[in-house]
């Protein structure tokens, strides 16, 4: 955890202090609302279909016990006594009172948070590996890259005010966990043959309308050169990208009109000028960085007593759970550990106050007092001992968050969708409930193995849906609420954007076309281990297609899109 | 008129700015006084405009490119960026350009939409004159300066970064802030 300093603190002090003007000159009338809208945008307050909604930074991810409380306390005392975890490591309140909002910030700084830039067009919340520090693949540990861009990025003067949002991601581990192909700006951190650490430069990848997998335009980028490298790229974007169209307008659209290679020049030239200047970065703030998180202090652990591996053999409902909801650690001893915000019937990444204060304790007594909050909207305890976790089952299962189905096809990633946003062209809370439902069989959902599934209501795309190995979209059919489904994507280093498989079907028939596509693939997989995703790789999306819509299926082929993969 | 702040202080206002005449032609050039001309008008009636009397000061809208101007900075008593709406940004682009890139010291001035809440950043950008737009108060713009009292990032206003002069401090003593 990075504790702030001094500096650190007041920054976010004054930027409450300020937005609390802002908002009385709103509520007095001397700030139009569009004068304010930007300006609330920024503080992460969105005006929603029902309330604000405000958007809370997590930073990279990472959460103390003590923030999370704060997170309780704002549910408990400004909202509906929940909290909604985005795939974007962040934290919505869905019903705060406008009035309020500066009071909610004031209570986050006192806990080292803020909502700086979660919305709006800006360089937005960083987001990395959600095992970030503890996976055995990992190369470059992504924590302190993370909080350098995080300051590097707060209060940015020159790119406040961008084309559109922009969203940046750090990986550090061999298995891509951060989705870095489809940020505006991917890093891979990496080492070259000397062993100094450099980041493999991603841009102009991204989702929503235009999906894209980013391009690289720099193969190895010395750690000394991040900041100055960052600022080129996103001054290039900052006055070239398209600011006629909001939905051209993503640093994606500028680099596919240019052509890669022209953009990767362009932003050279551009460096040239700033490269060795004032911003770039040397090791003592890399050491004075390092020194102000807290690591968790590892002991040396014995072997995993004879309790845990006879629970193991004796009790299926653990094993299935630790299968599903437990991860390596790279230190001996110690496990990553998954508690699922996916119960069936529970709205995907939903909290309730009493969970995270749940989840606060969970984590001080058997997590170094910290967590994790994962893009697939899960909370992750990243420090148990393994001797630790049948207690924790037990416990984490008495609070209805260990349900084994990390990976498995009812870990739903949804968006809040039409229930919440102003934005959606339909629901997606209750078909991803419906689908749970169906699939509610925990053997089954074991035979099917690793599923992604995800659904955003509306081509903003939220949840992800063109990276699920299932995406399901909100469309608007006449004015009715009807949902396209895609199959073929996936995140991580074979990221690919999945293909629509015909013409969008009514929410009650979601999940009987679900059903379909997983009767083909169990079907059709030649052994336990091949996945969904790679029976569809390897025997493409046509034998889908057919078994949803029959072979005498003769419309024209449904391409109401294609699907840009630069 | 609008109110004009330079150096952090409301300020008298010399200058006339000359806008495009209405189907977009060039406007009319008075022949005495301090005139801020568009780029389009500068690079077209260049030898015209140097031999009037009076100053003479440029403005960029935020579509053009300040690396044409060139030399000719040396030639202007101001230099001068449209903000059209406050959240186009790439006047804070083209103000670090000015200032850090081709040298520009004098006269830095922010026109157009342009309100309290975007000086901080306009200021760390480079701009010192701000002409606020009609019905901006003067007060409360002017406390905007002091929104924050510390930035990360390198500036205009302090070249070096936070994490530059937190080491400096360290290293001899010194207050950094
Ligand atoms: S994908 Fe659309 S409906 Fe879902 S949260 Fe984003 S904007 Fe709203």
């Amino acid at each position: 955890m990075y504790v702030y300093d001094e500096i650190d603190q007041r920054i976010v002090e004054q930027r409450v202090t300020q937005f609390r003007d802002q908002t009385r000159r709103f509520l007095a009338g001397v700030l139009s609302e569009d004068d304010f809208r930007p300006l609330r945008l920024q503080n992460g307050l969105y005006i929603q279909r029902y309330a604000p909604m405000l958007r809370v930074a997590i930073p990279y991810g990472l959460l103390s016990s003590r923030q999370l409380r704060a997170l309780a306390h704002i549910a408990r005392t400004w909202d509906k006594d929940y909290g909604h975890f985005s795939t974007r490591q962040n934290i919505q309140f869905n019903w705060p009172r406008l009035e309020d909002v500066p009071d909610i910030l004031a209570h986050l700084a006192t806990v080292q948070m803020h909502a700086i830039q979660t919305s709006g067009n800006c360089i937005r919340n960083t987001t990395t590996d959600h095992f970030a520090g503890t996976a055995p693949d990992e190369i470059v540990d992504p924590l302190v890259w993370c909080e350098l861009i995080r300051q590097w990025s707060t209060c940015h003067p020159e790119f406040a005010y961008l084309p559109r949002k922009f969203k940046i991601a750090v990986s550090g581990a061999e298995h891509d966990r951060a989705a870095v192909q489809v940020h505006d700006i991917g890093l891979q951190a990496r080492r070259d043959e000397k062993g100094e650490i450099g980041f493999r430069v991603l841009a102009g990848g991204g989702l929503g309308r235009t999906p894209i997998i980013g391009a690289v335009i720099r193969e190895f980028l010395p750690w000394q050169h991040l900041l100055t490298y960052l600022d080129a790229i996103l001054r290039v974007y900052n006055r070239y990208g398209r600011r006629d169209n909001k939905y051209r307008a993503r640093i994606k659209i500028l680099v596919k009109e240019l052509t890669p290679e022209v953009f990767r020049r362009k932003v050279e030239e551009e460096w040239i000028h700033l490269k060795d200047g004032p911003a770039t970065l040397i090791p003592e703030e890399i050491q004075r960085i390092e020194r102000r998180f807290i690591r968790p202090q590892y002991r040396k652990l014995d072997l995993p007593e004879a309790g845990y591996t006879l629970a193991l053999v004796r009790d299926n409902g653990f094993a299935n759970w630790v299968r599903r909801n437990v991860h390596p650690h790279k230190v001996a001893g110690y496990a990553a550990v998954t508690l699922s915000l996916k119960k069936t019937g529970v709205a995907p990444g939903d909290a309730s106050a009493a969970q995270m204060d749940a989840v606060a304790d969970l984590a001080d007594r058997y997590s170094f007092g910290e967590l994790r909050v994962s893009h697939e909207q899960n909370l992750i305890l990243s420090d148990v001992r393994q001797n630790d976790l049948l207690a924790l089952w037990q416990e984490a299962k008495a609070l209805g968050l260990a349900t084994p189905n990390i990976g498995l096809i009812t870990n739903i990633i949804a968006c809040p969708g039409g229930d919440f946003c102003s934005l959606a062209n339909a629901k997606s809370i209750p078909v991803a409930e419906a689908i749970q439902r169906r699939f509610d069989d925990l053997d089954y959902q074991h035979d099917i193995g690793e599923l992604d599934l995800n659904i955003s209501g509306c081509m903003n795309s939220c949840g992800h849906h063109h990276i699920g190995h299932i995406g399901i979209l909100g469309v608007d059919k006449q004015g009715q609420e009807y949902y396209q489904i895609s199959i073929g994507g996936a995140q991580g280093n074979e990221a690919s954007l999945g293909k629509v498989l015909g013409p969008s079907v009514s929410q009650a028939e979601v999940p009987d076309v679900i059903e379909k596509l997983i009767e083909l693939y169990l079907a059709r997989r030649d052994s336990e281990a091949e996945r969904f995703i790679d029976v569809v790789r390897r025997i493409g999306v046509e034998p889908f297609k057919e078994c949803v819509y029959g072979k005498s299926h003769q419309e024209p082929a449904p391409r109401s899109r294609s699907l840009a993969a630069a | 008129m609008a109110n004009l702040i330079k150096n952090r202080r409301p300020a008298a206002d010399p200058w006339q700015l000359l806008e495009p005449a209405a189907d977009g032609g060039q406007p009319v050039i008075p022949p005495h006084g301090d005139i801020i001309v568009p780029l389009v008008t500068w690079l077209e009636q260049r030898d015209t405009l140097l031999s009037r009397s009076g100053r003479l000061g440029v403005w960029l809208d935020s579509d053009e490119e300040p690396a044409l101007l060139g030399d000719d900075l040396r030639l202007f008593g101001v230099v001068a960026v449209n903000f059209s709406q406050f959240t186009d940004g790439r006047g804070y682009s083209i103000a670090r350009l000015l200032r850090e890139r081709y040298g520009w010291r004098g006269e830095l001035r922010a026109i157009g939409d342009v309100q309290r809440d975007q000086l901080f950043y306009l200021a760390r950008c480079g701009f010192d004159a701000f002409a606020l737009r009609e019905g901006e108060d003067l007060q409360s713009a002017l406390s905007a300066f002091g929104d924050f009292s510390e930035a990360y990032q390198a500036s205009v206003e302090r070249a070096q970064p936070l994490f530059r002069r937190r080491i400096l401090a360290s290293s001899d003593g010194m207050e950094w802030s």
